[in-house]
């Protein structure tokens, strides 16, 4: 059973039918008590990250999915759900995330060529750093994914899963021990998406 | 490097699929779920729904249809047709939509697109827009093209991205059914005036059409089309590797023998 932290920040109803897709059980909760007892944990989030981590942090679940991190059950963001698993963002000012991978969360501007387009919106390929990652378990590298994203996570080298090249480098998915996060949107990704999701369901 | 989009455009009216399909293999062609599912499965990068409904029964009927799509579509998905309100938007959303597409509703409230923008932030908001050369001008029509607005086309769609638009859908009225190729002309007019993406519509009637949108002009990023993919003019996968071969950048799935995986 995966639980999904519902914050209520964006639309969660794509991501809770993917999963019953490759008949994973899920349920969306805002109960303490259920994500107390959860066994793994996806955060998702869209929108602007100052907005996401202030509606997080006043549900008091913030606190929650970084004790339940802690104890080793995996735990997987998406989207702004990813950016707040770092230590801070620069959107729209500075705002502390749960600083459960070290990094920050910067504009994809002061990576990319400058004619590109800003958010990047589309599918891109992801470049594999660590293949082995049983989250990758299911994929293929040069797996094309659906991104939406104007920020991505600075990070140590160690932390990246793959990366995703628009005119430079942008971090798409990062782990650190049980904690998972992608940029990408694995529900909106087609069959690669859901091999994601798969391979994260079966940890 | 992101990809180019092919974007299959479905019109929907009481539920079922208006422009006749021929696909084989369909249980029911007119059914707009098991037509997304074969789109999605062909490879389609993305999917429209246009609800072109007037009743409110049949609007009942397409966000229950949208509902059974995204439940078992896993692409993104943009809904259009009758959206006037926040209300609008908050009801295809819940049914499972990505992105909302508006056009005569933003025309009539230009502040919708600013409302949503605000609300669900600017990746939600497409702005679809019909437009016609009318005196040397590229000028914006309402109403399915019906009427003439008399508003500067770039300047309204300058205006739709400044309130927070975060896609142009652009329908070139003098190409649309000619099916001899996109309005290259008013699309590179669309690509010089805005940074978001520009999505083409209107006027594909062969794949080198699409070859030669995507190589004329590069700001553009997907191309729109409904009755050349509806009638079995051309297969979704078929131009996906055409153009793949012509050096344009697509996403084409490879299936591993599990039959999963991208």
């Amino acid at each position: 059973m995966i639980t999904i932290i519902d914050y209520g920040v964006g639309n969660l109803f794509s991501l809770k039918s993917s999963l019953q897709a490759i008949h994973v059980e899920a349920q969306v909760t805002a109960d303490m008590d259920t994500i107390v007892h959860a066994d793994k944990i996806i955060l998702p989030g869209v929108g602007a990250f100052g907005d996401a981590a202030k509606k997080l942090r006043q549900t008091g679940l913030d606190k929650i999915a970084v004790e339940r991190a802690s104890e080793g059950i995996p735990l997987l963001g998406i989207c702004v759900g990813m950016q707040l698993l770092f230590e801070r963002s620069h959107e729209f000012g500075v705002h502390p995330g749960l600083g459960l991978i070290p990094g920050e969360v910067k504009p994809i501007r002061e990576t990319i060529s400058s004619e590109l387009k800003i958010p990047q919106i589309g599918w891109n390929q992801l470049q594999m750093i660590q293949k082995e990652h049983p989250l990758f378990r299911y994929l293929r590298d040069g797996a094309y994914v659906y991104f939406v994203h104007s920020y991505h996570a600075v990070t140590p080298r160690e932390y990246v899963l793959a990366r995703t090249d628009y005119g430079g480098l942008l971090t798409a998915a990062v782990a650190r021990e049980n904690v998972m996060g992608c940029q990408f949107h694995p529900e909106k990704s087609g069959r690669a998406g859901l091999a994601i999701l798969k391979a994260f369901a079966e940890l | 490097m992101i990809t180019k989009r092919i974007i299959p455009c479905l019109d929907v009216r009481d539920g079922r699929v208006v422009k006749g399909t021929r696909f084989l293999g369909l249980r029911d062609v007119a059914s707009p779920v098991e037509l997304a599912a074969l789109y999605s499965d062909q490879g389609a990068d993305e999917l429209v729904f246009y609800d072109i409904t007037a009743s409110s029964d049949g609007r009942k009927i397409f966000t229950e249809i949208l509902r059974e799509t995204a439940s078992r579509v896993f692409i993104p998905l943009t809904v259009g047709g009758g959206i006037s309100t926040i209300e609008d938007f908050d009801r295809v959303l819940k049914c499972g939509a990505d992105k909302v597409s508006v056009n005569s509703g933003a025309l009539r409230d230009p502040e919708l697109i600013s409302q949503a923008a605000k609300k669900y932030g600017s990746q939600c908001v497409v702005l679809s827009v019909d437009a016609k050369r009318v005196d040397g001008q590229f000028r914006v029509f309402s109403k399915g093209g019906r009427e003439d607005t008399s508003l500067d086309a770039l300047e309204w769609i300058r205006k739709g991205v400044g309130l927070g638009a975060g896609e142009i859908v652009l329908n070139s009225i003098d190409t649309d059914g000619v099916k001899k190729g996109f309005d290259l002309e008013m699309l590179e007019a669309v690509c010089a005036a805005v940074q978001v993406p520009v999505i083409a519509s209107g006027g594909a009637g062969s794949m080198e059409d699409f070859e030669i949108l995507f190589k004329t002009l590069p700001g553009v990023d997907a191309g729109l089309a409904a009755s050349i993919f509806h009638f079995g003019q051309i297969r979704i996968p078929d131009l996906k590797q055409f153009l793949d071969e012509k050096g344009i950048n697509m996403r084409i799935e490879k299936r591993d023998e599990d039959g999963f995986a991208g």
